[in-house]
């Protein structure tokens, strides 16, 4: 569309429409790379979950923005994040995905040693700098370390940036989310089990994290996984006892009624979940040794209230993507305007019983893996519109179904689970946290 | 003791197998299972069971049949062109010989390949199948595909490795 959007916020904003987005936000690699500048390091990110590092040195290593990141657990129980930059000549401090690293970090290549918390401990040969600025410049200074860092329930969230509003602004009342998912423990607590399934999409990240409340998409895309376990069933006695994997696929066969009545909600700054009065998890068979556990922790009342909310899919714009209801995540790691990596974490409930675990793990492979039947299916509807949008003629990308210009100045609104408002919300977010800071 | 396979029987067996799925023979490799048997390919490398972490696959009957079902669905869009594949094997070798307890376990390095178009992706790992005889016929109980990369980032893989 415009031969150039750097320094040129006028130009993106007019990739976004109230009803239709430009296709330059798929395919354009200018955009993709100001969006790593300004989009992703404006906006609250999550990086990982607090029990991958229980004690004191204990790291893990992401990416985020293309910058890569270090979270080390300090030794007052906080979580530091630092940039995964040696201060003098830029080597990764550690390049393992996790482990511990003691009290100190050491470069391997000249042996500078830092704190954990990021504070430069020494320097070998250290006299050779006697007289120099090293001190006074920023290779003196250590680590950067990333000011705003967010732990909620034990999700850990960083914003890169100063520009964006802080986290409880950012996020308000789509936080009853992840509520959900950890009040779902009997101890309220949440745990990674295991390494994440990585599936590598080519495509960009945005069709991926659209799809996640695309509800006009399942019954259509997944009729070869889903509507074959449905005829499998078919002809069971209705009162037979469903095989766990049956229970997963059926749902996504529901017809569009369903998914309409499912209703979406629909926050500022790009956050949705849809499930709003059901979803495709609702009815899941009871596990009574759990539910007697919940209530053991949280009453009765409580507990009803906690397993009734059932909802589908979180998004917590941009890169986080949640299911309370069955205990995974989906975190999009962008690689390039057209790579993604998918990564698909499972979760224990502390308390539970092993069921639950058994069941989120057959969840996560059966739709999350990159062998999985559902995932291929999806996979390919994106893969498909990366290469389609190069068509010429129509440039723009519809997102009208249900649109209502009033949804604009509504701040936290509930609607048809089919209505693509989730889209339109997320894009009038990105045009925002793109352009704060060109 | 009745019926014991001979060790060139095993490695027949397991060359058959890839040779099935090479040919998308699906049925009848889905037949090589008994009915109680698992198709895994762990995610953690050395991982200890498929039910209390995840996998790429753990997979009973029921999701075999439905694997192999889905195959055949007009619209299994993601095979729209379909795809092949080819298993490239060393010669397999027997871990456990153990025909007092009807089980047997076989050890094969291979080198899958998986194309779809212009798109070719390989993978090398293990294989370990577990074997017994049903009747007169060899059937596998659990195939583990160690994958040398399974907790790389990777891309789909839409057949049976
Ligand atoms: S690059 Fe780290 S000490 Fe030289
Ligand atoms: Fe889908």
């Amino acid at each position: 569309m415009n031969p150039s959007y750097r320094g040129n916020p006028q130009a993106v904003r007019n990739l976004v429409r109230a009803d239709r987005v430009h296709r330059d936000l798929y395919i354009s690699e200018e955009i993709f790379t100001l969006e790593q500048e300004h989009f992703f390091s404006n906006t609250w990110n999550y990086l990982g979950h607090e029990s991958q590092i229980p004690l004191a040195g204990d790291y893990i290593t992401t990416e985020l923005a293309g910058q890569p990141l270090l979270l080390v657990r300090q030794a007052d129980g906080s979580v530091r994040v630092l940039k995964n930059r040696c201060a003098h000549k830029g080597a990764r401090l550690v390049i393992c995905p996790a482990g511990s690293a003691g009290k100190y970090l050491r470069c391997p290549y000249h042996a500078w040693v830092y704190r954990i918390d990021g504070s430069l401990q020494s320097v070998p040969l250290k006299k050779g700098y006697e007289g120099t600025s090293l001190y006074e410049c920023e290779a003196g200074q250590g680590l950067a370390v990333i000011q705003h860092v967010h732990l909620y329930r034990g999700f850990i969230f960083a914003k890169l940036n100063d520009a964006g509003a802080d986290f409880q602004t950012y996020f308000a009342d789509s936080l009853s989310s992840i509520d959900n998912m950890a009040d779902r423990s009997p101890q309220g607590e949440l745990e990674v089990v295991g390494p994440p399934l990585r599936f590598t999409h080519n495509c960009n990240w945005k069709m991926f994290v659209e799809n996640l409340n695309d509800t006009m998409h399942p019954m259509v895309v997944h009729e070869s996984s889903a509507g074959t376990a449905k005829s499998m069933w078919a002809g069971q006695p209705a009162d037979a006892v469903k095989p766990m994997a049956i229970e997963q696929f059926l749902p996504f066969m529901s017809d569009y009624k369903f998914f309409e009545d499912m209703g979406v909600r629909v926050f500022d700054n790009g956050h949705s979940f849809t499930g709003v009065n059901f979803s495709i998890h609702s009815n899941y068979s009871g596990i009574p040794e759990y539910e007697a556990a919940m209530q053991a922790a949280h009453g009765a009342q409580r507990t009803a209230q906690i397993l009734g909310m059932a909802r589908h899919n979180t998004v917590y714009y941009p890169n986080l993507t949640i299911k309370g209801a069955i205990q995974t995540i989906r975190v999009v790691k962008p690689l390039a305007v057209d790579r993604t990596v998918v990564e698909s974490w499972t979760f224990r409930l502390k308390g539970a019983p092993p069921l639950l675990l058994q069941r989120t793990a057959m969840y996560n492979r059966l739709i999350n893996s990159p062998f999985s039947v559902v995932g291929h299916d999806d996979l390919y509807a994106y893969r498909s519109i990366q290469t389609g949008l190069h068509a010429g003629g129509n440039e723009w990308v519809s997102l009208h179904r249900n649109y209502d210009p009033a949804e604009i100045d509504r701040h936290d609104q509930v609607t048809v689970g089919t209505s693509e408002l989730p889209m339109r919300n997320q894009y009038r977010t990105w045009v925002n946290y793109m352009t704060a800071t060109m | 003791m009745q019926n014991a396979p001979t060790r060139q029987d095993l490695i027949d067996f397991v060359v058959l197998e890839s040779q099935l799925l090479d040919e998308k023979r699906f049925d009848e490799w889905n037949a090589l299972f008994t009915d109680d048997a698992y198709y895994w390919v762990p995610l953690a490398q050395d991982q200890a069971d498929g039910i209390n972490q995840t996998s790429h696959l753990y997979e009973d009957k029921l999701l075999r049949d439905l694997r192999v079902a889905r195959l055949k669905s007009p619209r299994a869009f993601s095979q729209q062109p379909p795809s092949r594949c080819h298993h490239l094997l060393q010669t397999p070798v027997i871990v456990r010989y153990e025909p007092q307890a009807n089980e047997y376990l076989v050890r094969t390095q291979f080198h899958y390949t998986e194309l779809q178009v212009d798109e070719q992706n390989q993978f090398v790992g293990t294989f370990f199948h577990t074997l017994t005889m049903r009747g007169d016929e060899l059937r596998m109980t659990l195939k583990r595909v160690n994958l040398l990369n399974s907790d790389s980032a990777l891309p789909a893989i839409q057949l049976f490795i």
